[in-house]
């Protein structure tokens, strides 16, 4: 039998991202290790500051675990979170598939019983709402009027990256993905009023640009911590 | 004071510290690694010649801060905000007794704010008591982040936070600084959500709530809170060292602030000594949004930067602003936060 290449470790890791900068761990450089030994796959994930939030650490540590251990071969994944305040709870609950809640115990009693499935909730549907305001500039910018894109449907939207990345996170959230459905969704899911359309992606854009400067400083803390360059996106 | 182009700018640095970061004074590897945080914030986002090496960073003299602030950074006051992490350092990394002892020094220089933890219960009612007699406090600095033994971190939203926001307004401490950055708590929710800022604002409108930070990482947040709530602002320390940086993010970040809350609720702050005013002011005040976002931001003033970079402070302490350098119109012994136009100002 063939060893596992490092190539499918990382494509795999490739589809785990930063809930709160919806970017794959892979292109923020998170992943400072892989090694592979027989069914055997065990990564080192490092993040921008030691103080990093916790459950965001616990979400990308358990995706990534389940991500390898998605890949055909492999049979074990050990994810390792370096240099961080509470890798300790954090790897051992990873390790042990104990969860968040039962992970953090050891460390205060300040859980609150719902685990992470809220936190992972609100940040797809922040991941959504900036692809969507995305796709927008872009059609935006090739002269459809804001009256346009509010009575605009998905089979109506010209094929671009950003629309197969939008589609992508439409998916996540369960929503309708028919090329009769309108292209405008509110992070609940319903649409959006032509009245309200211009209020909509002016709110949009302030949840991308807040994304996407958090993706910013994460970039320049992870190359002042580590003295890696990165490449700059701003 | 700084002039440039023919305009006066009077400088208040909303946020300040003169912290012991040194490793004699670390309880535990997470006061290493918290300076080692705030030393990796001043290396990424600082021009190249005020880069410090840790070991300054660690801790700094007297003659330092006054030199970088008052000699050369333009600031005509700067206001101390305390943050204590008495469980990762020993004496406390910046306590308000160690920031007093300058602010007493040198009164005509310094405002400092003292701090509360509602997990003190009974007991620091009494000590906020005292430290705003002996310091005679407008402000105070809280950190909902901060550990203390099992309980990492607490929320506005608690029953005794709100007894000592309570307290705040009787003992006439009206601007409550709010860090909003890595908060641990709760633990798993979004441990950044500024809703309890959003509560307390409602409930508390004879106090202005400042929140450091403009609430990155959640701006969008913050932002909307801001259009419903009068009394919250927002403090530009972390934000607007990205000036230097990434320019072009900096300009979406003061459009969208002036957008949403407006020219009158926007404090400018270095973080010192993370980052050093005066680089921050000259670029400031240097700053355009670019030509082709004016579209959707539309342009700084020299009015819009006086504001910010100190009348809209000196509003909210009433701190005396000399006569060249007001605002054309604006009310006598403070900036142009009148009560008669700032429906909550003190």
């Amino acid at each position: 039998m063939s060893g596992i290449r490092e190539a499918e470790v990382l494509g795999a890791l490739s589809g785990v991202r930063d809930p709160e900068l919806d970017e794959p761990i892979t292109t923020l450089g998170f992943v400072s290790h892989v090694e592979r030994e027989g069914a055997t796959v065990r990564i080192r994930l490092r993040l921008p500051t030691y103080f990093c939030s916790p459950n965001f650490a616990y979400i990308m540590a358990e995706d990534a675990k389940r991500a390898l251990l998605s890949l055909p071969r492999v049979r074990r994944a050990e994810v390792t979170l370096e240099d961080f305040h509470v890798a300790e709870e954090i790897n051992r609950g990873v390790q042990r598939d104990e969860g968040f809640d039962r992970a953090m115990a050891s460390f205060s009693d300040e859980t609150s019983g719902e685990d992470l499935d809220a936190v992972r909730e609100t940040f797809r549907r922040k991941a959504f709402i900036r692809r969507q305001e995305i796709l927008c500039r872009t059609l935006l910018a090739r002269g459809k009027s804001p009256r346009e894109l509010a009575h605009m449907c998905l089979g109506e939207v010209p094929p671009c990256p950003e629309l197969e990345v939008y589609l992508q996170r439409r998916r996540e959230l369960g929503f309708d993905l028919s090329p009769t459905s309108p292209l405008l969704l509110s992070a609940g899911g319903d649409p959006i009023p032509e009245a309200a359309v211009v209020e909509h992606l002016r709110k949009a854009r302030l949840t991308r640009i807040s994304l996407e400067g958090n993706g910013a400083l994460c970039s320049d803390l992870l190359a002042a911590r580590y003295g890696r360059k990165e490449k700059s996106s701003a | 004071m700084y002039e440039k182009d023919g305009e006066k700018y009077f400088v208040v640095d909303g946020h300040i510290h003169f912290w012991d970061g040194s490793p004699e004074n670390w309880k535990n590897v997470h006061g290493q690694q918290f300076i080692e945080c705030f030393h990796d914030y001043h290396k990424a986002l600082s021009p190249e010649e005020y880069k410090w090496p840790i070991e300054e960073f660690y801790k700094y003299s007297e003659e330092r801060i006054l030199h970088d602030l008052f000699e050369v950074g333009y600031v005509d006051k700067a206001i101390f905000q305390p943050t204590y992490l008495t469980d990762f350092y020993k004496n406390g990394f910046n306590t308000t007794e160690q920031d007093g002892v300058l602010a007493e020094k040198y009164p005509e220089r310094f405002i400092v704010n003292g701090s509360f933890d509602p997990r003190d219960g009974e007991a620091g009612l009494g000590e906020l008591e005292r430290l705003a007699e002996r310091y005679n406090l407008k402000g105070v600095k809280l950190y909902t982040a901060e550990w203390k033994g099992r309980s990492k971190g607490w929320s506005l939203k608690d029953d005794w936070a709100k007894r000592y926001l309570e307290k705040c307004g009787e003992l006439g401490i009206v601007n409550i600084h709010v860090h909003k950055g890595p908060t641990i708590r709760p633990l798993n929710r979004d441990a950044f959500d500024v809703a309890d800022v959003d509560d307390v604002a409602s409930e508390f409108t004879d106090l202005n709530f400042i929140v450091e930070h403009v609430g990155l990482p959640r701006l969008e947040d913050f932002c909307w809170i801001g259009t419903q709530e009068p009394n919250v602002y927002g403090g530009l320390a972390v934000a607007i060292p990205f000036i230097h940086t990434r320019p072009r993010y900096f300009a979406q970040i003061i459009g969208e602030l002036l957008y949403w809350l407006g020219e009158d609720r926007i404090t400018f702050a270095s973080d010192y000594a993370i980052w050093q005013p005066k680089w921050l002011i000259e670029e400031f005040v240097d700053f355009q949004i670019p030509e082709d976002m004016q579209g959707e931001y539309g342009t700084l003033t020299p009015e819009i930067k006086k504001k910010i970079l100190g009348l809209n402070l000196a509003g909210l302490y009433d701190i005396e602003v000399p006569e060249e350098l007001r605002l054309k119109g604006a009310h006598a012994g403070t900036g142009p936060v009148g009560s008669d136009t700032e429906p909550v100002a003190p």
